[in-house]
């Protein structure tokens, strides 16, 4: 399919003429729907005009696909021309193309600001946060994907299940036997500590990582970089305390853990809150192979 | 049909918090929520979590501001019990392994906030809520407690007596974004609504756009009365270009704001001698736009938030986050340069009317967080104090729920106390447009066995998508722009009366468009052209709502100004706005704000800073 012309709601417009206006009010409000249809009117036509002549448009190719509807079933790529404004990142460029052109165009998304970790895709080849990658930066046509390795449930929308499996995997919730006395009483935990985790923290559960990982590729059960960043976060955390870390390294020490990572830095590259994620797996394998020796 | 005790509807911090609570008092509870629970908007707070944690600071010293900062429209049974069981939520975060930042002691860090007598806003850098977020979902996934996760819930079974005083909630009906499938979700308890925002009634907001109001409208148009609904946070520091949040604690740590002229203008222009930059939220976003429209506004837009001498290491150590907000969407590096800035919505300070425990006037339903309206912030909501109230509220909501004795409440529901009429007269017609178009269901079912009135629920919701997805007709969104436009130019910072007038005009225009709505993507499959043009049903409802009161309150108060009423006036207006949605015919009417607390009156005083 090429460039999509935006549809006209004729419909509704010859409805809106017949309508007799009985009041001041009502006459008003009418000459303004006529007055906002035309508007509406130029304003697609500029557009397409805009897009025919190519300059200041974006060219998007987007991959579609829809498992239940007709034309949709064999994987294709839609284009769009997309007006380009200052700052406009692929998400904006997405919202616009799904707004003005086909509505049925779908991608998840929903804070805007790089934390509900929605919208990560594979965009010109990289796995990449939608909402924060600036249209500026890419080369034309951009090319937007779901996320690889993962099944595709419609056009940008991937089946998450598997990613969120992975991470409940590693026991993701703070463990410990020893609290302070008193009810109004922290744990305290000195500040390096803090940093020392304050990384690992930042993850958004965007998937990027998981998706660029060729080991996760080819084993379906490997935990992956974002499941064992999460062991991390909590091994780390002094706050635990000793035995628990004992388990915790046990757990990232399995078959499918720890020791599977290749070390080829993909995830930390493709991470959208930089979170050094190789050097955290390299970290814990380090633990293992101490924590190994201590009992031997 | 599912079946639990305790069904959450929504996954942010109020709504795991209070399943949390109520599997804690013994009940099997579901969460169902439109997002995965860490997509949930609580993750976008930043600045931090206000709580009397330090022997120098006290419980009522936190009532005290907060209720001066509601501009006296707080109710003091609710702002009290957030303040006294903050602390307690705070350290119950932190023993569930929250990473909050850190003093040389290992204690908790606590900094300085608008508004408040104390350095008690507790925080994680510029990501309190993210790790908020994050440590309870862990909970939630260590309890095992059951998650319908993009779910998106369409409707409340409300059984249809009359008085909505009499009416029971018996559970929901929620629409599966994967499978398209329909399907009813018994409660045998309760309801408890944690839906979040809805900032998406505007179109320049710190909100996500999944923050649709969804809960608020569906228990409007069961029978639930919005509360305070023209009370609108107006964040004073949001980036111009997207309206992401830029943390109240960059002033927090001593940030400063200028104008063109290079003046700080919240001592030299006057708006606030003592506080300045810290003054409550409303007293400063209104003076930055006064400041732009007195021609001192940077391209005629926005002010300058400077945190450059705060110094690198400062910056990195409890406002890393902004960095990163500042330079990917506003392209300004923090570090070395001030921060374009301009007031964005951000909250509702109004919602369902709830009492200190949460619960509506309908028996079974209930609401927490910025969804409901207990009162805690009454006309202005002080930064840090949206997420102790999810915590406590949601917590109070989640136990009640599963049954547990808590006492009679303070603040009443519904019509039931000393309420009044309100007189006046709305130049255009409001509510329910008629025709079959509307397709929205008014909760309400001709029977009232909760199976039968699930059922109907169910129906009526298969019905309208049915309808929806066949029909030929226009697109949401343009519709939802036309509301979010003319919300954003009419009904913002600086209110007058015609503007709001012309507004409710133009929703009535929007409310006749959306009788054409149709879906034109006639997949099953994660349909978000269906979800959205529901969505934008519930921005339509509120929008209306929210001018309505904003017209009716002939005066200032908070962050309600008006330009024909200049002052606050404590004899006709020390109290709440109330909309009922009527079956359609929405009414307005008002109930007194409760100021007595446990142990004083809060005496409304003048409020400067």
């Amino acid at each position: 399919m090429s460039t999509q012309i935006p549809k006209q709601t004729e419909e509704s417009s010859e409805t809106e003429a017949e309508t007799q206006p009985a009041s001041k009010g009502e006459e008003r409000r009418a000459e303004k729907r006529r007055r906002a249809a035309e508007r509406r009117e130029q304003r697609q036509e500029e557009e397409a005009e805009k897009a025919a002549a190519d300059e200041s448009t974006v060219e998007l190719k987007v991959f579609r696909y829809d498992p239940q509807v007709e034309g949709k079933q064999e994987p294709r790529f839609d284009t769009f021309h997309v007006p380009f404004t200052k700052g406009m990142t692929v998400l904006d460029a997405l919202m616009y193309a799904r707004d003005t052109y086909d509505s049925s165009l779908t991608f998840r998304h929903s804070c805007r600001q790089a934390v509900c970790g929605s919208d990560a895709m594979f965009v010109n080849g990289g796995q990449k946060l939608a909402c924060k990658t600036q249209i500026s930066d890419l080369e034309e046509p951009v090319r937007v994907e779901p996320l690889p390795h993962a099944e595709v449930t419609k056009d940008l929308v991937v089946d998450m299940e598997h990613f969120y499996e992975q991470m409940e995997a590693v026991e993701p919730y703070f463990q410990t036997d020893e609290y302070p006395d008193g009810e109004l009483e922290e744990q305290r935990q000195d500040r390096a500590n803090r940093e020392k985790i304050k990384m690992s923290t930042r993850c958004i559960w965007c998937g990027a990582c998981m998706s660029s990982c060729n080991i996760a590729a080819g084993d379906n059960e490997y935990l992956g970089p974002a499941a064992i960043n999460k062991a991390y976060r909590f091994a780390m955390d002094e706050r635990e305390g000793e035995e628990m870390k004992q388990k915790r390294l046990e757990i990232i020490e399995q078959e499918h853990g720890v020791w599977r990572c290749q070390t080829q830095f993909s995830c930390t590259e493709v991470c959208p809150k930089d979170i050094p994620l190789t050097e955290h797996i390299q970290e814990l394998k380090r633990e293992a192979v101490k924590n190994n020796l201590k009992f031997w | 049909m599912h079946e639990h005790d305790v069904i959450v509807v929504g996954a942010g911090g109020a709504g795991l918090r209070a399943a949390i609570a109520a599997q804690e008092a013994g009940a099997d509870v579901a969460i169902v929520s439109k997002l995965h629970p860490v997509r949930s908007h609580t993750g976008a707070a930043e600045g931090g979590i206000n709580a009397a944690l330090r022997d120098a600071d006290s419980w009522q010293d936190h009532a005290y501001d907060t209720m001066k900062g509601s501009d006296y429209l707080g109710d003091a049974p609710a702002v009290e019990a957030l303040c006294q069981e903050s602390p307690e939520e705070v350290i119950r975060l932190e023993h569930w392994g929250m990473p909050f930042s850190r003093e040389d002691d290992g204690r908790v860090s606590q900094r300085p906030f608008g508004g408040l007598s104390f350095p008690r806003t507790t925080y994680a850098g510029a990501e309190t809520g993210h790790q908020m977020l994050h440590t309870m979902y862990e909970q939630v996934v260590k309890r095992g407690i059951t998650v319908y996760d993009e779910w998106h819930v369409m409707d409340l079974a409300v059984t249809d007596e009359d008085d909505p005083a009499e009416r029971t909630c018996h559970g929901v009906v929620a629409y599966d974004i994967q499978s398209g499938e329909i399907s009813g979700f018994r409660a045998e308890n309760g309801v408890i609504l944690a839906t979040g925002g809805m900032g998406q009634v505007f179109d320049h907001t710190t909100n996500a756009v999944a923050n649709t109001g969804d809960g608020v409208a569906m228990a409007y148009r069961a029978g639930v009365p919005m509360e305070d609904m023209e009370f609108i946070q107006f964040h004073p520091t949001t980036l111009p270009s997207t309206g992401v949040l830029i943390s109240e604690g960059v002033r927090g740590e001593g940030g400063i704001l200028y104008n063109s002229e290079g003046e700080r203008f919240m001592f030299e222009h006057g708006y606030a001698n003592n506080d300045g930059e810290l003054a409550s939220r409303d007293v400063v976003s209104r003076a930055e736009l006064t400041e732009v429209n007195e021609g001192r506004g940077i391209e005629d837009e926005y002010v300058h938030l400077d945190m450059r001498h705060l110094g690198e290491e400062r910056i990195l150590d409890r406002l890393e986050n902004i960095l990163h907000l500042a330079e990917d969407f506003e392209g300004a590096d923090g570090l070395t340069e001030p921060m374009p800035v301009k007031p964005g919505q951000h909250y509702a300070m109004g919602g369902i009317e709830t009492n200190e425990f949460g619960e509506t006037v309908i028996d079974g339903l209930y609401a927490a967080g910025e969804c409901a309206c207990a009162s805690v912030h009454g006309a202005n909501r002080l930064g840090g104090n949206a997420l102790p109230e999810l915590i406590v509220f949601g917590k109070r909501a989640g136990r009640h729920a599963a049954g547990e004795e808590m006492g009679e409440a303070e603040i009443e529901t519904g019509r039931s106390g000393s309420w009044q009429p309100a007189d006046y007269e709305f130049g255009v017609e409001v509510g329910e447009t008629g025709g079959s178009g509307t397709a929205a269901a008014d909760g309400g079912a001709v029977v009232s066995d909760a199976e039968s009135v699930l059922g109907a629920a169910v129906d009526r919701a298969q019905e309208r998508v049915d309808e929806l997805l066949s029909r030929k007709g226009r697109n949401h969104a343009e519709i939802r722009s036309a509301v979010q436009e003319t919300m954003t130019a009419n009904v913002n910072v600086f209110r007058e009366e015609g503007r709001l007038e012309e507004t409710l005009a133009d929703l009535r225009e929007a409310r006749e468009a959306y009788k054409d709505v149709a879906v034109s993507d006639p997949s099953r499959t994660f349909n978000t052209d269906l979800i959205h043009t529901i969505e934008t049903r519930n921005i339509l409802d509120l929008a209306e709502a929210l001018t309505m009161g904003a017209l009716a309150r002939e005066e200032f108060r908070g962050a309600h100004w008006r330009k024909e009423h200049q002052e606050r006036k404590d004899e006709d207006w020390l109290k709440h706005t109330l909309i009922s949605w009527n079956d359609g015919e929405p009414e307005l009417w008002y109930k007194p704000v409760v100021l007595e607390g446990e142990n004083k009156t809060y005496e409304p005083k003048s409020r400067s800073y």
